[in-house]
This record gives structure tokens, C-alpha cells and sequence, in this order.
């Protein structure tokens, strides 16, 4: 199953790198991993997106517990969670194609960002699964450059 | 106080009550090694090879049980380190490494001697640092310190720029405590899981005790006595665990596991309790895990909570410190609501009687397994033995029963060829008063030789005892048993005349090659207090490590010498190798 672990930790030099290297000296598979600093300076927090059984999600959890920079773990898909990615979209568009896209954009709640003679620059922020949709959406061979930050998230609850 | 960063380092170490650093300097470490030079409290051990100065903490660490100390250059004496820090990972031992690097201002520029340590160690340290500022040398030493001792213990590298050892600062002092937000090492034991674990117990009708590595490492050897005398359960040790529970004690069935015994095996097998206690599950002791003791419920205590169900799923998990589970379990459980377990002692027995550890001896060949049993005698079963790799550690972890914890030390979980000369040095080093044995073989000696030179400059006598198979023996084993007799690369065809080269590096060599010189030889290097004696001691070559389960078996599909013919293993079994 798809697991999404959040992961607070020292925001020291290096933290970055235990992290990836314990993923991947441990075979375990990571599908998106985005970082950045909180509201307090010394923590980042991590968002990790996983895929595997209960056992390897335990283990996952555990062997991140157990890397000494790692402040807390929590696997967010076990509470009511949000998740949220962005998706940078570069695509070509033409007179014929252009009513079809704005329709799709509106649907997805996307934004044009950048429009050139015959390019449009989207953005669409929301759940993975929604910004896979969008981009099925899309007309593959128009599709020039794909940049998603990967998935960010929180709790819905209060947490102390 | 105004010193430099080198002076405080020293300090630090000073406070830590560090009494031996094992090293060897190095453009990097040079102002450290002023600072040290002028320390009087300190004694630095002067290696012939950083993996030789890891290996000797790590002996050092093993023996005494307090954490190790090596110090090392950047670049090449790092990467000389690795072996060593890796092994201390693999079987978590307390161990301090301070590396210097180069100065920070040309870090990441491919400066001489430059290599990223923090990086190449990742993997093989508890945690690791890099220091930059003279201003967190302390407080850096002080975590280092606490991670590497404290929880399930480990390695810890510090790397510290030439810079940082180089500027003076305004010194405070070190730091008396320390509180990590991202580290808290201390567990209280989980009353609830106890109790679960007691009901267990109390309804095991054919119990069984595994103990590991962690009731040594963990000081759990009373504790764990204690339970096993009060439950009357037998008891089996890993590898790692050997001496934790006195090996002569009736309740011991000895050493379990690939080449443990069948009394162990058989009994871990048909068991329906097993109380692991500090062991973590490792291939060599489960065998294929689908055949992995299959009527037991599993109680597993363990400091790590990543062992638990990491290979094996258990039913009562107790988190904590060895010895204070072992205490809370020996508090709470009332032996008089234990079941009888007279038949399952009359199971064991019987199987016992198949009598697993039986040789043939040969007229005119000196067997391996004599030699130990002939140095049990001799040192009367008091000595520290360290081991290399091979044949011959698993013949000694069989045929010398440890009483005592921190007797038997050897690389259990990386299998370091090289590691038993320097360990003993470290071993003599922390416990001067007891004979140190060394026992090796004739290819894992040859890596780390150099020791020999060391040995003589610190006067540590040891006893090194060479099981000379002529082979690379347990590579020799395995390609006769699986590899239908192919041996590929297993002889060495131009050994070194080891009495020669004990002797040219100023030690005694004595040369055995008739059964009736081996306990006068080994009476002889045991009288010589204070010398290091290399005994080469030709052995069958031929002699192979029974009993053995072939990889890919169950702990009931064991291999008994002379009485089965080994199979070759499967293929899944090979693929497990
Ligand atoms: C550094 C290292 N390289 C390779 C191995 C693989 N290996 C395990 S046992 C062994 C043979 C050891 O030969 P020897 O020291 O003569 O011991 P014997 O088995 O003959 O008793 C080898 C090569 C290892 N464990 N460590
Ligand atoms: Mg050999």
C-alpha cells in the first residue's frame, strides 16, 4: 500500500543524505521525497511517499526512528491526513486544441502561469491521484516538460 | 582557558576517562598529535594500519565494555578504518572515531588526501560528524560519547577540518551532561508486555532460552543466569552470545545455529516458547526461515525496536534494556505456575546423546578441534580468545565452553578476516592480567600481520594460536560441499615459515606438527607471560566444521560429522549463501 511518512528532523547538514542513503542501502522503494525547513529553523520536515506491505512500512518507520538527526515519525496515512502536490505542466497549444485545454484546466482548478505563441505553462496543485488525472487528460504528445514537487502533508488534527 | 582545538579534543577525551587511543597520524591529525604528545593520561597505541588501530578499540571495547577509541588521518587512513568501523557496527560495539579532514575552506575541491568520510561511513557508523569549528569540538565529543554507549551501541565518527584542530578559542571546559532532542537511548519496560510474556511462559511446555549478543553487550550475564537457574529452561547462544550463560552449566545446550548443535537446533526446532533475549534473528542462526522454528510462540526483547519482527514475526515484543527486562521478568514470574517440563528435558537429553560435537581423530594428523580442546585445558578454560574467520572460529566457539561474558570476542555479524590479532591487543591492553589467545588461521592471519610489529613496541604477549589447514578452509568446505569439490582460489601454495616471521618481528615461534608436541607447546607459550608466542600448529587440511544445517535447510535438517553425507544444498539454498 501507499504510505505517505512524515518525518521531522534536525535541520543539519547531511540529514538529507541519511535519510535517501538508509532508503536505499535498505532496499526500501521511495516514489517521492520532498524537504524543507518549519516554522522553526532547526527542523525540516521530510515527506516521504512509500510503497509496501505493513511489514516494511514498520520497518520503515523504525529504521527512521532510529537515525539519530530524526525528531519524529509519523505515517500520515494511518490519521486523516491532507496531501497535496504541485505540477509544473509545459505544453504545446494551437487554435484547435486551445478551448479543449482551457476546459481541462478549469476542471482540475489549474492555472496558466505562462502563455508564449503556441506554449501555455500550467499549474495544478492537489492530491497525487488528481494531478495524475489531469495529465491523462492531456494529449500525451503535446506534453513538452513535466516538473511535480512530490507530495507534501500534514494532519488534520491538532498535534502536540 | 585559551587553546586550540587539537588541546581541546585532548581534553575532552581526558574527561571521557579515555585511557588508550589506538592510531596513527597523518597530515590532518598532525596538531591532534601535538596535543596528544604532550598528555600523560592518555596512552596512544601507535598501529601499523587504521584498520589494525579499529580492530584494537573494538577488542579493546569488547574486553572491558567500555567504549573504544581510534584515532586516524583523512583520506587513506580513513578508508583503512572502514573494515574496522563496519565491523563494530555489525555487532554494536561502543566505539569513538575521530578522523581529521581537510581544511574546510578546500573541502569538496578534491584537495590531497580529501575523501568524504561523513559520506563513505554513513552506513557503518550509529551516527557520524563533521566539524568545522574549533567551538563544537566539545559538545560534538560529548554526543559522540553518549550515542555510541548508550541504547544499542555503536560507532560514532567525528571528522574533524585541520582548521578546526588549529584555532584557538576560549575553552569553557566539557560539558558535564547532555540532552538530544532527536536521541532519547533510556526505555522503561512495558509492565503490560511482561505480564503478556509471563502467560506465555507460564503455559510452555517445551521452552527454550535463545540469548545473543545483547546479553553480553547489554552486562545481562547475572540476570539471564539467574532466570535460566530459576525457570529451569534450556538455553542456547549464538555466536555472539557465547559466555553470557556458563557454558558448563547442565542447562546449556551450547551454540545454536549453521553450526550449532543438535541438541540446540533440534530444541529451537520443536520448541512451543522461545525467549530471545538480545539476539536479533540472523540467517546463520534461523537457517530458512519458512522452516524457522515452527510451533513457537516467539518472545523477543531486544534495545532495538527495528530487530523486532525485522526478520521473524514474534508474539510478546519487550523493549529495553537487556538486563532490565530480565530483572522485571524475573520479578514478576512465579515459578511454581510454570508447567513441568521433565519430558521435554528427557527429549533434550536423548538428543543430546546423539553426542553432535563427536570427531574422528586420526592417527598422524593433529585435528583443529583437538587444538582447542587443548588449549581449554591449558589455559583452564580462563583465558580471552579472540578469533579471525573461518573454520577455526567456528571450532573454537564449539570446543572452548565460555563461563564468562566478554571471553569469546570475534566478528560475528561482518565476519572480518583480520580482525583477531589487533582485538587481542586491544584485549590484553584492557584486561593486562589475563592470557589472551589469538586464534587464527593461515589466510586471516596474513591480513593483518603487521599487528605483529605493534605488539612487540606496546608489550602486549599474546598467544597466537595458527590452525594451519593449509587453506582458505571454510571457502575449501563450502566448494566441496556445494560446489561438487571445484576449488576454486581456497589453497594458498606459498605460505610464509610463520615461526621465522614471528621471530623476525621479535616474538617467539614454536612449530607443531605431531599431535604429542601440541599441549607441551601450548604448556611452553602459556609459561612465556610475557611474550607474544605464534604457535603454527599444522592441521588436518582436510577437516571439515560439523554439524552444519546446509543453507536453505531447517534447524531439524542438521548434517552430523561422519554420519551424514552432506548434499549438496539447494539452489534457493546457494542463492541464501
Ligand atoms: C576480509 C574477508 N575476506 C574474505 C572473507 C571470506 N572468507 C570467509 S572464511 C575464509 C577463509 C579463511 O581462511 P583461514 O583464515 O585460513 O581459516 P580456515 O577457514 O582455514 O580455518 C574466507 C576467505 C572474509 N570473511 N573476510
Ligand atoms: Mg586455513
Amino acid at each position: 500500500m501507499r504510505h505517505i511518512i512524515s518525518v521531522m528532523l534536525e535541520n543539519e547538514a547531511g540529514a538529507l543524505s541519511r535519510v535517501a542513503g538508509l532508503f536505499s542501502a535498505r532496499g526500501f522503494n521511495i516514489e517521492s521525497l520532498t524537504v524543507a525547513a518549519t516554522n522553526d529553523p532547526t527542523l525540516s520536515r521530510m515527506t516521504i511517499v512509500s510503497v509496501g506491505d505493513d511489514n516494511i512500512i514498520e520497518q520503515i518507520v523504525k529504521q527512521l526512528e532510529k537515525l539519530i538527526d530524526v525528531v519524529k515519525v509519523i505515517d500520515l496515512t494511518a490519521t486523516e491526513h491532507v496531501e497535496r502536490e504541485l505540477l509544473l505542466v509545459k505544453i504545446d497549444v494551437n487554435p484547435n486544441t486551445q478551448a479543449d485545454i482551457d476546459r481541462q484546466i478549469d476542471q482540475f482548478s489549474g492555472k496558466i502561469i505562462d502563455v508564449s505563441e503556441d506554449t501555455y505553462l500550467i499549474e495544478v496543485a492537489g492530491q497525487s491521484k488528481k494531478i495524475n488525472e489531469f495529465l491523462d487528460s492531456l494529449d500525451a504528445s503535446k506534453i513538452l516538460e513535466v516538473s511535480r514537487t512530490g507530495v507534501t502533508g500534514v494532519c488534520q488534527k491538532r498535534e502536540d | 582557558m585559551k587553546l586550540n582545538g587539537a588541546q581541546i579534543l585532548v581534553d575532552c577525551l581526558k574527561s571521557e576517562g579515555v585511557k588508550h587511543i589506538f592510531g596513527y597520524p597523518g597530515g590532518a591529525v598532525l596538531h591532534i598529535y601535538d596535543a596528544l604528545n604532550v598528555c600523560t593520561v592518555i596512552d596512544h597505541i601507535l598501529v601499523r594500519h587504521e584498520q589494525g588501530a579499529v580492530h584494537a578499540a573494538d577488542g579493546y571495547a569488547r574486553t572491558s565494555g567500555k567504549c573504544g577509541v581510534a584515532l586516524v588521518t583523512s583520506g587513506p587512513g580513513l578508508t583503512n578504518a572502514v573494515t574496522g568501523i563496519a565491523t563494530a557496527f555489525t555487532d554494536s560495539i561502543p566505539m569513538v572515531v575521530v578522523s581529521g579532514q581537510v581544511p574546510s575552506p578546500v573541502i569538496g575541491s578534491d584537495a590531497f588526501q580529501e575523501v568524504d568520510a561523513v559520506g563513505i561511513t554513513r552506513s557503518c557508523v550509529k551516527h557520524n560528524f563533521l566539524v568545522k569549528n574549533a567551538d563544537d569540538i566539545a559538545e560534538t565529543v560529548k554526543k559522540a560519547f553518549y550515542i555510541a554507549t548508550t541504547g544499542r551501541p555503536g560507532p560514532v565518527l567525528i571528522d574533524i577540518t585541520k582548521d578546526a584542530t588549529i584555532a584557538e578559542i576560549e575553552y569553557e571546559g566539557y560539558p558535564q551532561t547532555i540532552k538530544m532532542r532527536s536521541y532519547q537511548p533510556e526505555v522503561q519496560v512495558d509492565a503490560e508486555q511482561i505480564k503478556k510474556a509471563i502467560a506465555i511462559i507460564e503455559k510452555a511446555k517445551k521452552p527454550i532460552i535463545y540469548s545473543g549478543g545483547g546479553s553480553v553487550i547489554g552486562n545481562a550475564s547475572k540476570a539471564l543466569t539467574t532466570l535460566t537457574h530459576n525457570t529451569g529452561f534450556p538455553i542456547t547462544q549464538t555466536l555472539m552470545g557465547l559466555g553470557a550463560f556458563p557454558a558448563t552449566d547442565k542447562q546449556s545446550l551450547g551454540m545454536l545455529g549453521m553450526h550449532g548443535t543438535y541438541e540446540s537446533n533440534m530444541a529451537m526446532h520443536d520448541s512451543d516458547c522461545i525467549i530471545a533475549v538480545g539476539a536479533r534473528f540472523d540467517d546463520r542462526i534461523t537457517g530458512n526461515l519458512e522452516k524457522f522454528c515452527p510451533y513457537a510462540k516467539i518472545i523477543h526483547i531486544d534495545i532495538d525496536p527495528s530487530t523486532i519482527g525485522k526478520v521473524v514475526g514474534v508474539d510478546v515484543s519487550i523493549i529495553g534494556q537487556v538486563n532490565d527486562v530480565l530483572q522485571a521478568l524475573i520479578q514478576s514470574l512465579d515459578t511454581k505456575k510454570l508447567e513441568n517440563i521433565d519430558s521435554w528435558w528427557k527429549q533434550i537429553n536423548d538428543w543430546r546423546s546423539v553426542d553432535s560435537m563427536a570427531y574422528r581423530t586420526k592417527q598422524g594428523v593433529i585435528k583443529p578441534q583437538t587444538v582447542i580442546e587443548t588449549l581449554y585445558e591449558v589455559t583452564k578454560g580462563e583465558a580471552i580468545v579472540t578469533s579471525d574467520v573461518g573454520q577455526h572460529q567456528m571450532w573454537a566457539a564449539q570446543y572452548y565452553p565460555f563461563d564468562k561474558p566478554r571471553r569469546w570476542i570475534n566478528s560475528g555479524g561482518l565476519g572480518t578476516m583480520g580482525f583477531g590479532l589487533p582485538a587481542a591487543m586491544g584485549a590484553k591492553l584492557a584486561d593486562p592480567d589475563r592470557d589472551v589467545a589469538c586464534v587464527t588461521g593461515d589466510g586471516s592471519i596474513q591480513m593483518m600481520l603487521q599487528e605483529l610489529s605493534t605488539m612487540l613496541q606496546y608489550h602486549t604477549p599474546v598467544k597466537i594460536i595458527n590452525i594451519n589447514n593449509g587453506y582458505l578452509g571454510m571457502v575449501r568446505q563450502w566448494q566441496e560441499f556445494f560446489y561438487d569439490k571445484r576449488y576454486s582460489m581456497s589453497y594458498m601454495d606459498a605460505l610464509p615459515d610463520f615461526v621465522k616471521l614471528a621471530e623476525s618481528y621479535g616474538h617467539i615461534g614454536i612449530k607443531v606438527e605431531k599431535e604429542t608436541d601440541l599441549k607441551p607447546a601450548l604448556i611452553e607459550a602459556f609459561k612465556q607471560k610475557d611474550r607474544t608466542v605464534f604457535i603454527d600448529i599444522l592441521t588436518d587440511p582436510t577437516e571439515n566444521v560439523f554439524p552444519m544445517i546446509p543453507s536453505g535447510a531447517g534447524h531439524h535438517e542438521m548434517l552430523l560429522a561422519g554420519r551424514d553425507e552432506m548434499a549438496s544444498t539447494n539452489d534457493s539454498g546457494l542463492n541464501l549463501v
